[in-house]
């Protein structure tokens, strides 16, 4: 699958309340949570952002709480994967549960500019800014993360199992 | 061959016996599985897709309302009543109601549903708080929860260990708090990202549990999976006669490999504080300046507990509030409150001028009882300051012990105990 959109770079550590201020934590569909992505360090984000864009940031991309929310409203609000040199380890296995694509890739999270066009090759890893004309080769998932991903997350991963009685 | 702590916890909790190593992918079996107000309605959600009708154990899966908890609105009343109606429907033997919970990392060591030796995962991300009994603990999201709930059982990554050697004597009014802020300021907010935190050395063995579970608990400011304190004569002490399950300790082999060995000279260590907005941006608060503010909170899982109330006790207690402070002392657990209570310190505190509430997570995560207008500080011994933390994103949150907490809220500025109690 090809992924292709706008880039919305942002810096190193961007954490949890960054993505969606604990304020409305009271609320947990992606629907509700997509207005509020980005609040508060970028307020045109969730208003301007196109189905399809690719976040791009730094090192520790996630880091703070294990709110399940934070990936949900980058899904929500339309973003098809995230680039980054580094994950927190939570949000890591949040978005991989959710079915947020997210690549470790540190040469293009370095290359991308706000509002170059990225396109990304899940499968292979490849990620090639269509702007600057370069092309990298993101880290792999390990092959017991490949099941989870291509059974759609973990739920869906885990039920096929249940159900098979493993 | 030789381990380290960490990994012979994930060893021990394989469905086979076996040696694991750094890197690997395993599924292990849990022995509680933790989530609140926040995380569980999508945990709940996510568990009745999963075709199973019961929790893998109704004694080990644990919901507490501490968050949003007593309901601030219609919105955190629902995600109550959902949590609420799913423990009663499983018959959760461990679900804790407004009344008689606490903020959960102070409610579940307190209440003996962690022991050493553990396998405990939880929908939040200072699970890793019970480290500090030998446990190995580590947060989740919502996601990870429901299929644990269900199996009892989760996949994670045997993370290497960064082994931190604590030197030396600590001075006065130096605790927990001040021990892992110092650090974090060392390796930074990522500087143990994907690992675990082994913390030994003479200065953590002189700390109370208390302080001990302070230092755990913030190890995931670091990116760390688990913080980890072996258990010795204090932990024992703190243990026995609560855990409801038996334990079993595992120790760290003298030879194991280590991802980084880093030698601390404790008895080197001021009071620190963390400026905004990130905990790594620690100093000793004589390096502070002048940093007026507008609020103080004491609590939260990080240094709600008993131990901490003293500390603020003996320095707010006879004084007085500053007029521009506002002072909030929340116990983190209805035990905490009614030992306190008894003990005097919560007569002293609103004596002093303080606001003392109901447990709840409450400030911390700017929910409610104390949030942060546009352009406030606060001194928070919570344990995050990131950007809007506690209100309005220009606000600005100073994180500190308890003694630098009730110290600052006596002077109205960020400020140290000793500028109080000389
Ligand atoms: S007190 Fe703060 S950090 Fe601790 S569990 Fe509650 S919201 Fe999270």
């Amino acid at each position: 699958m090809k992924l292709r959109g706008q880039v919305w770079k942002y810096g190193d550590n961007v954490d949890t309340d960054a993505i969606i201020p604990a304020r409305f934590l009271n609320l947990s569909t992606p629907g509700e949570l997509a207005p509020h992505c980005m609040e508060d360090v970028d307020p045109s984000f969730a208003s301007t952002v196109k189905s399809g864009d690719v976040i791009v940031a730094g090192e520790n991309f996630g880091c703070g709480s294990s709110r399940e929310h934070a990936p949900l409203a980058i899904r929500g609000a339309g973003v098809s994967c995230i680039v980054a040199r580094s994950f927190a380890r939570i949000f890591y296995r949040n978005a991989i549960n959710v079915g947020l694509p997210i690549l470790e890739c540190p040469a293009a999270a370095g290359d991308a500019e706000r509002g170059h066009e990225l396109e990304v090759a899940l499968e292979t890893g490849e990620v090639r800014n269509l702007t600057t004309g370069r092309v990298f080769q993101a880290e792999g998932y390990p092959p017991f993360m490949m099941e989870i991903i291509d059974a759609g997350g973990l739920v869906p991963y885990t039920r096929g199992r249940i159900e098979a009685g493993s | 061959m030789s381990h380290t702590l960490a990994e012979k916890l994930i060893a021990a909790h394989l469905p086979e016996e076996r040696e694991v190593w750094p890197g690997e992918l395993v599924e292990v079996m849990v022995d509680l599985v933790l989530s609140n107000d926040i995380t569980a309605p999508i945990a709940i959600r996510e568990f009745e897709k999963l075709g199973v009708e019961r929790v893998f154990d109704p004694e080990r899966v644990v919901m507490v309302p501490d968050h949003f908890a007593p309901a601030k609105d219609i919105e955190s009343a629902e995600q109550c009543r959902a949590m609420r109606q799913f423990a009663r429907r499983q018959g959760m033997t461990n679900y804790r109601e407004v009344g008689r919970m606490g903020i959960e990392h102070v409610l579940l060591p307190e209440q003996g549903m962690v022991a050493p030796g553990e396998m405990i995962v939880g929908a939040d991300s200072h699970t890793c708080t019970y480290g500090a009994l030998g446990a190995f603990a580590t947060g989740m999201g919502s996601t990870d929860i429901a299929v644990a709930m269900a199996t009892g059982r989760i996949w994670m990554r045997v993370p290497e260990t960064i082994r931190i050697v604590y030197h030396g004597r600590l001075q006065r009014w130096v605790g927990g708090k001040d021990l892992i802020l110092y650090t974090i300021g060392q390796i930074g907010v990522s500087g143990a990202r994907y690992k675990a935190i082994e913390f030994v050395g003479p200065a953590i063995e002189s700390l109370s549990m208390d302080g001990r579970l302070t230092m755990a608990n913030m190890a995931i400011e670091a990116g760390a999976k688990v913080g980890l304190i072996e258990v010795d004569d204090t932990t024992r002490e703190y243990v026995d006669g609560r855990a409801m399950r038996p334990y079993q300790v595992y120790q760290a082999d003298a030879d194991a490999t280590y991802a980084q060995v880093i030698e601390i000279d404790a008895s080197q260590i001021e009071p620190q504080v963390a400026f905004p907005h990130l905990p790594e941006n620690a100093r000793p608060v004589s390096e502070a300046g002048n940093v007026p503010i507008d609020q103080v909170v004491i609590g939260s899982c990080t240094n709600g507990r008993l131990d901490d109330l003293r500390v603020v006790d003996d320095i707010l207690g006879g004084l007085q509030v500053h007029p521009d402070v506002r002072c909030i002392i929340i116990p983190g657990s209805q035990q905490v409150y009614l030992d306190a209570m008894r003990e005097g310190l919560l007569d002293d505190f609103v004596e002093a001028g303080a606001a003392v509430s109901t447990p709840t997570c409450g400030p911390c995560l700017g929910g409610h009882m104390g949030v942060l207008a546009s352009g406030e500080r606060a001194v928070s011994t919570t344990n995050r300051n990131f950007r809007g933390r506690m209100g309005h994103p220009e606000s600005e949150v100073y994180l500190a012990g308890p003694a630098v907490a009730a110290a600052s809220a006596v002077l109205g500025r960020v400020a140290g105990p000793q500028e109080v109690m000389s």
